[in-house]
């Protein structure tokens, strides 16, 4: 889908990044001056590399050696910024109209109504950007950028101004933009969550170079010293049906199909519930230990195991029900327990860990 | 009621017309030029944009005098460009309405383009990028985007164009001389009151007349600007 090979230097910093991926949604992961920003516009044609070559879907954008310089009207690549930048002077309707109307003529457009019912942004048309929330302005930015019909879809830190509480909604908005429009994405972030969920593929990048290329698990794993990711940051969001309150000790039960969950205090009732579960929070067990004090036992098989040379290793354990849940522990543990995919697990989390931060009702 | 009014001469009424169709046919013109300069030095990187930054200034900082006799010289009848326009296409300036018109544009082109430039400034690049992105040209991207998100300042400075020809009065004697009906704006007519006895009071009215007419224009961009700014905000529906 993507294959990229640039350098450029502007002052101090100097970029050297080479990376290719086959994935739907590939995301870029770094903290902030990491040279993500710099990439966007080298991919986008917003900045020229001194010297290298950029290809998306079978496309040569860039390559200096042939002196090719694809200029950005004429990628077709739709780039979502951070802050969205639609134009103020345009409603909503007339964003999404200038995009279609300059996307190429022999591209295959998508139909409007369809952009517009997947964002789910009908009510918003005959709005100025301004009279918008944060949330809306992006989701208007990536329908803009899908009316150019564009061959990728670019997005930097899309969820950056949406509130926590909606960000789930968000990222399924990205899957069923690739499902839908069968458009590949690269996305910039740098929340782990976030990546977790959506990417097939992780470039992980650090002061201009590329650190690690490879499936979010492993990347993410914490075996490795050297990586920025924090095991502390790794984690996944699982759906719960119906919630049960238990007025006598003040506590939440949500029902998962691996078991049931337990958190301080009454969350409000909603139809679906989702709770992050830090990859810390979790002890895994092999049979389901007799005298415990923790509530929360949820059953699953795991799925892969990532480690080095490191102390630490990440596994990720598919729930009953398909879920992925994630694991921080110690390599030593691993051996112990004999853990290799496939086994057989309970996974333990301790209610006190939870609370309603983690938790997101729809 | 009227009897309170001061009476206007005929003489006055020609210079104020005269006075309003020079400012207009200045800003008409010089308009077109100073969004493209503006938008040269704001947007653009090239050597010499410093000079041409100096001789968009000049008028500002020269002698009104000085850029008069540069005007004689340069649009004269025998000047070069002067000439050659008279050549080919019978367009005089010398002494003529019109060369007032040209004072007053070139007079008022540092305060325009300043105006515009900084607007233009303030247009966020990324918007245009962003536009880029959308595959739009560029000369799309400039009249949909930077121009319509600039146009408070296009309108502010026409009317600094326009009030500042209403004023002209030094490059436009030196190079048109003061001839009635033809180049005696309201100042150049102001300053004959002075030098008439018994001509003060005229030139009082003539004064409070030129004030009036800055006044208005100020007041009318303000306006509009606002209502511009309104609407690229999205306050207004």
């Amino acid at each position: 889908m993507i294959a990229v090979d640039v350098k450029i230097a502007r002052g101090d910093f100097s970029l050297e990044i080479a990376f290719d991926s086959a994935s739907k949604i590939t995301a870029l992961f770094g903290h902030s001056g990491s040279g993500k920003t710099t990439l966007i516009e080298l991919i986008s044609g917003l900045a020229r590399p001194d010297s290298g070559r950029i290809e998306v879907a079978g496309r040569v954008l860039v390559d200096t050696a042939k002196k090719v310089f694809i200029p950005a009207r004429k990628r077709g690549i739709g780039l979502v910024f951070q802050d969205a930048q639609l134009f103020p002077h345009f409603s909503v309707a007339q964003n999404l109209r200038f995009a279609a109307f300059f996307a190429p003529k022999d591209a295959r457009k998508l139909p409007f109504a369809r952009v517009v019912d997947t964002l789910g942004i009908g009510h918003l048309m005959k709005r100025r950007p301004a009279q918008l929330s944060g949330g809306e302005r992006q989701r208007v930015g990536v329908a803009r950028a899908l009316m150019s019909a564009p061959r990728l879809l670019l997005m930097d830190e899309p969820f950056a101004s949406i509130d926590v509480s909606r960000r789930t909604k968000a990222m399924e908005l990205v899957e069923r933009a690739r499902d839908e429009f069968d458009t590949p994405v690269v996305l910039v972030s740098h929340q782990i969550e976030e990546v977790m969920r959506l990417a097939g593929t992780v470039v992980m990048i650090e002061r201009g170079r590329v650190v690690e290329v490879g499936a979010p698990e492993d990347i993410f794993a914490t075996a490795r010293e050297d990586t920025p990711a924090d095991r502390f940051g790794v984690g996944a969001s699982l759906a719960c049906g119906a919630a049960d309150f238990d007025a006598r000790y003040r506590l939440t039960r949500l029902h998962h199909p691996a078991g049931d969950i337990f958190i301080p205090d009454r969350i409000p009732p909603a139809r679906e519930t989702r709770v992050f579960i830090k990859s810390v929070d979790v002890t895994l067990a092999r049979r389901p230990p007799p005298d415990t004090s923790i509530r929360t036992i949820l059953r699953g098989k795991v799925a892969s195991i990532a480690t080095g040379k490191g102390p630490l290793a990440m596994a990720s354990i598919e729930l009953d029900g398909g879920e992925k849940l994630f694991c921080a522990l110690t390599r030593m543990a691993v051996d112990d327990l004999g853990l290799v995919p496939g086994a057989e697990v309970f996974c333990l989390v301790k209610a006190v860990a939870l609370d309603e931060r983690q938790v997101e009702t729809v | 009621m009227s009897d309170l009014l001061p009476t206007l001469t005929s003489e006055q009424l020609t210079a104020i017309y005269l006075s309003l169709r020079v400012g207009f046919t200045a800003t008409l013109f010089s308009l077109p030029v100073a969004v493209l300069v503006a938008f040269i030095l704001a947007r653009g990187t090239f050597p010499g944009k410093t000079l041409l930054d100096a001789v968009v200034h000049l008028p500002l900082v020269l002698p009104p005098v000085v850029t008069g006799l540069i005007l004689l010289l340069l649009f004269g009848r025998r000047g070069p460009i002067g000439a050659f326009l008279y050549d080919h296409f019978g367009i005089v300036f010398a002494f003529r309405w019109t060369g007032a018109a040209l004072a007053s544009a070139v007079m008022g082109f540092p305060l325009m383009v300043r105006a515009i430039r900084l607007s233009i400034e303030a247009v966020d690049v990324r918007l245009e990028q962003a536009a880029a992105t959308l595959g739009a040209p560029r000369l799309a991207v400039f009249f949909l985007i930077t121009l319509p998100l600039a146009a408070p300042g296009l309108m502010a400075g026409a009317v600094l164009g326009f009030a500042k020809a209403l004023g002209e009065f030094g490059a436009t004697i030196t190079f048109v001389s003061n001839i009635p009906g033809e180049t005696r704006t309201i100042p150049a007519e102001i300053y004959v009151l002075t030098q008439t006895p018994g001509g003060d009071y005229d030139a009082m009215v003539m004064s409070a007349v030129s004030a009036a007419l800055a006044i208005g224009a100020l007041v009318i961009s303000e306006f509009l600007a606002r209502r511009m700014r309104i609407e690229s905000r999205g306050l207004s529906s």
